[in-house]
């Protein structure tokens, strides 16, 4: 999870598309969330909460709830579309996108940051949807062989 | 025998002799090129392999080669970038600078930010200017002992007093959600140009005071706004950004004890 914040902050915040960029982080907990043996995804999102709470300015509040809300929601999903897994994982990618921005903006504007609705999400949140939603298709396999790697299959007799 | 001699002696063999000829050399053609073709057929795939294994060895030598010309090219474009701090810092020696790579951005899209690798055991400390010797890059927004982060002047919650150096009149600058910086506040009795230079006022504490920021590039007045704003070039290329200077020798002045209490 180190890694993948170091990741986002040096490589992935580069590659804009307007003015958003892809959430690695977010990426990676909602694949690890989805894989049914997986236990440990709110521990992860826990450590995730507290690295990017670390590197960023943004109030660490909002990025508990967005993450930790965003496993929530892929738990919830992985019960019940659990023979679609990309469809689940489109589906947790979007939401957690919208919600993550909308916590941030709505943060945001609180604290006093002058923005515009319009603008933010013209230029933020869906350059961000976009390239969230394209990354989550090998963010997802990436994931899914982890879960496999990290718990095999136990051979019944 | 003797008949045969005196026969070649009164060149009536010639023709024979020429048929022989053609004959031989035909047959020793087709020996020759049947043997260089079996030969090629033999030691040809001992060449392949060779060949094939010095292929291997040269694009392992053109990629060690590709490798050394990035980390020259690399090299050479950051000895280009700080021999130009170095001037920058030479020509404005009443400032103290420690110079620092950038590591990172912040991983929200919302803001503004960049990690450097330099803090608290540098002597760097919160508040503290940040720029390029292309101008002001922002501020010093939080130290850890090796790194700190700085709030750019594109975030949209930056704020900067300046002045506009050719119309001689103060305005601030303000950061944007899409990176770009503008102009408010600026009197609707300044006479403002595209291409006027913007430098901080050093109003407020926050900044010294001369720092360039860009230029302006187009005015917007309307006869009923308070204020003009225009649209600014900024000096500095924030894409782009690979190694800056920290002024060490500014300390930010906090004026907020100074500001009276809004009144209920």
């Amino acid at each position: 999870m180190g890694f993948a914040v170091i990741l986002q902050s040096a490589v992935v915040s580069e590659v804009n598309l307007l003015s958003g960029h892809a959430d690695l982080i977010l990426l990676i907990l909602a694949g690890w969330a989805l894989q049914e043996r997986v236990e440990s995804a709110w521990h992860w999102a826990a450590l995730a909460c507290v690295l990017t709470g670390f590197l960023s300015s943004m109030p660490w509040v909002i990025l508990a709830a967005g993450y930790l809300g965003v496993v929530f929601v892929a738990r919830a999903l992985q019960r019940r579309v659990w023979q679609a897994p990309l469809l689940a994982m489109f589906s947790v990618v979007f939401a957690g996108t919208l919600f993550m921005h909308l916590l941030s903006f709505t943060a945001l504007q609180i604290l006093g940051t002058p923005f515009t609705f319009s603008d933010v999400a013209g230029l933020i949140t869906l350059p961000s949807l976009l390239l969230n939603m394209l990354f989550s298709i090998p963010v997802h396999a990436l994931m899914r062989d982890l879960a496999r790697w990290v718990y095999p299959f136990e051979e019944y007799e | 025998m003797g008949g045969i001699l005196t026969l070649a002696l009164g060149g009536y063999l010639g023709s024979a002799s020429r048929q022989l000829n053609t004959l031989l050399i035909d047959l020793q053609t087709w020996v020759s090129t049947r043997f260089l073709g079996f030969q090629d057929f033999v030691t040809a795939p001992r060449d392949i392999a060779s060949l094939r294994q010095r292929n291997v060895e040269l694009e392992a030598q053109v990629s060690q080669l590709q490798a050394q010309l990035i980390d020259v090219q690399q090299r050479a474009s950051e000895t280009e970038i700080l021999a130009a701090l170095v001037d920058f810092s030479r020509s404005n020696p009443q400032s103290a600078y420690k110079a620092a790579a950038v590591i990172g951005r912040d991983p929200s899209p919302f803001l503004h930010y960049i990690i450097i690798n330099r803090g608290s055991n540098d002597d760097i400390r919160r508040g503290m200017p940040v720029v390029t010797n292309q101008g002001l890059v922002g501020r010093i927004d939080a130290v850890i002992a090796d790194a700190a982060r700085v709030q750019l002047i594109t975030d949209p919650a930056s704020a900067i007093n300046v002045y506009l150096q050719n119309a001689e009149t103060s305005a601030m600058v303000f950061g944007s959600v899409t990176g770009d910086i503008s102009l408010d506040m600026i009197s609707q009795n300044a006479v403002v140009e595209p291409g006027d230079l913007i430098l901080t006022s050093g109003l407020g504490g926050g900044f010294p005071s001369d720092l360039i920021i860009g230029q302006v590039v187009t005015v917007r007045t309307l006869e009923f706004a308070l204020f003009q704003q225009a649209t600014i070039q900024p000096a500095v290329d924030f894409s782009r950004l690979e190694i800056v200077l920290v002024i060490t020798n500014f300390r930010p002045v906090d004026i907020s004890p100074l500001v009276p209490p809004a009144s209920p």
